[in-house]
């Protein structure tokens, strides 16, 4: 048993591929079974994955889902930044030039529209809230744009930090939710072209969420909506400490 | 040969993020701006380049579609590494926030695709293969529910 163990700490990366391959076999499986393919294989391996990290997390208190529990830590690696964002490029293979012009204003502008409503939206539960400092209004609603505007913009203004924690776990909810919403919303909202996953991925912003969400939704819209999301948390970076801060202090 | 594909895709990767990150640098901000859209971008314009030609057809082609097709999987890792006890234990204003940002822009999603040219649905899923390589869908799913 100890023998075992080492061999499968000691190859993490092979573990995580055996360990998400049977995950989303069972995934295929159940989706079929179940549901009778009304609920996508892939979105059921995602939600799978995400109960997995919340029973995780709930018994090592580690903040890593999964990866806390010693011999998974390869589902880190395989799950980082690193390989996401190698896996997102390669769906770019075969994308249409003439697809990514079509909505190439309008593509811009859902990325500020995106950026700004999500603030506003954020900012207004913190007055609700009873929170009445710009730089708590702020932090939370810059939470709400993505859980990496939110710290960026907090630190940056000097927020305190349990309102910088808030505004993390405001933008965790927000990834997951879209994560998982997507794939039941997505007929409701013309989700099924090119242009309007660009304009999904803009407005939307979060990488994660709507990597996964498109992934669930069908795996081609993915580059579409993957090439406007990656701006948006740069632009939220850009306009959280600065103009959106300038503002809620002139309102306050 | 497989590998000239995976190289051309890391290739493409590191030239992105490095733009991405002198993007952030030069507007200030501690984020990579746009780094993995632009190493898209130039994927998408390596594959329709005819110098490239050699780097995205036949076997070369298979190693970045062998990436293409490992996403899902990785979304999966991804799904599974998320902090979602901090999700669930945020409170009701970290849950109210992030629930009331995404509904909002769903709803926006209709309004704003009606600008400007519009493109057709894709076809369902079983009756095209979309990019070679890139579906692995069992049965008969047309996107969700």
């Amino acid at each position: 048993m100890d023998t075992l163990v080492t061999v499968i700490s000691a190859n993490g990366l092979i573990t995580a591929f055996a360990v998400v391959g049977i995950t989303v076999w069972i995934s295929y499986l159940m989706s079929a079974r179940l549901t009778a393919g009304r609920i996508h294989g892939s979105a059921i391996a995602i939600i799978l994955g995400l109960a997995a990290s919340y029973w995780a997390g709930s018994v090592t208190g580690g903040s890593r889902g999964v990866v806390d529990i010693g011999v998974l830590a390869g589902i880190g690696l395989m799950g980082g930044g690193m390989m996401r964002d190698f896996g997102i490029v390669s769906t770019a293979f075969g994308v249409h030039i003439s697809e990514l012009r079509k909505a190439g204003v309008v593509g811009v502008i859902s990325i500020f529209a995106g950026v700004i409503v999500s603030f506003i939206v954020g900012a207004l539960i913190a007055v609700a809230f009873g929170y009445r400092d710009a730089e708590s209004i702020t932090t939370i609603g810059a939470g709400a744009v993505t859980y990496i505007v939110g710290p960026v913009t907090g630190t940056a203004i000097g927020a305190s930090s349990d309102v910088i924690a808030l505004s993390v776990a405001a933008g965790v909810v927000k990834s997951i939710l879209v994560m998982i919403g997507t794939p039941l919303v997505a007929k409701h909202i013309g989700l099924n072209n090119p242009q309007s996953a660009m304009v999904f991925g803009g407005l939307m912003g979060t990488t994660s969420g709507v990597a996964g969400g498109l992934a669930a939704t069908d795996p081609r819209l993915v580059p579409y909506g993957a090439m406007t999301a990656t701006f948006y948390t740069g632009l939220g970076c850009l306009m959280g400490p600065s103009i959106l801060y300038f503002i809620v202090r002139a309102l306050v | 040969m497989i590998i000239y594909g995976v190289a051309l895709l890391a290739a493409c990767l590191l030239a992105g993020l490095y733009v991405g990150e002198l993007l952030g640098q030069l507007l200030g901000v501690q984020a990579n701006v746009g780094g993995v859209g632009i190493a898209m971008l130039l994927l998408v314009l390596a594959s329709s380049t005819q110098r490239f030609k050699p780097l995205v057809t036949g076997a070369s082609a298979n190693g970045i579609n062998f990436w293409s097709a490992m996403y899902i999987p990785i979304i999966v890792a991804m799904a599974a590494s998320q902090n979602v006890v901090a999700a669930v234990d945020g409170g009701l204003l970290a849950l109210l926030a992030g629930v009331a940002a995404v509904v909002v822009s769903f709803a926006l999603v209709p309004v704003l695709s009606r600008f400007g040219p519009q493109s057709d649905p894709l076809p369902p899923l079983d009756s095209s293969s979309g990019t070679p390589g890139k579906t692995d869908t069992p049965g008969k799913t047309g996107g969700g529910v």
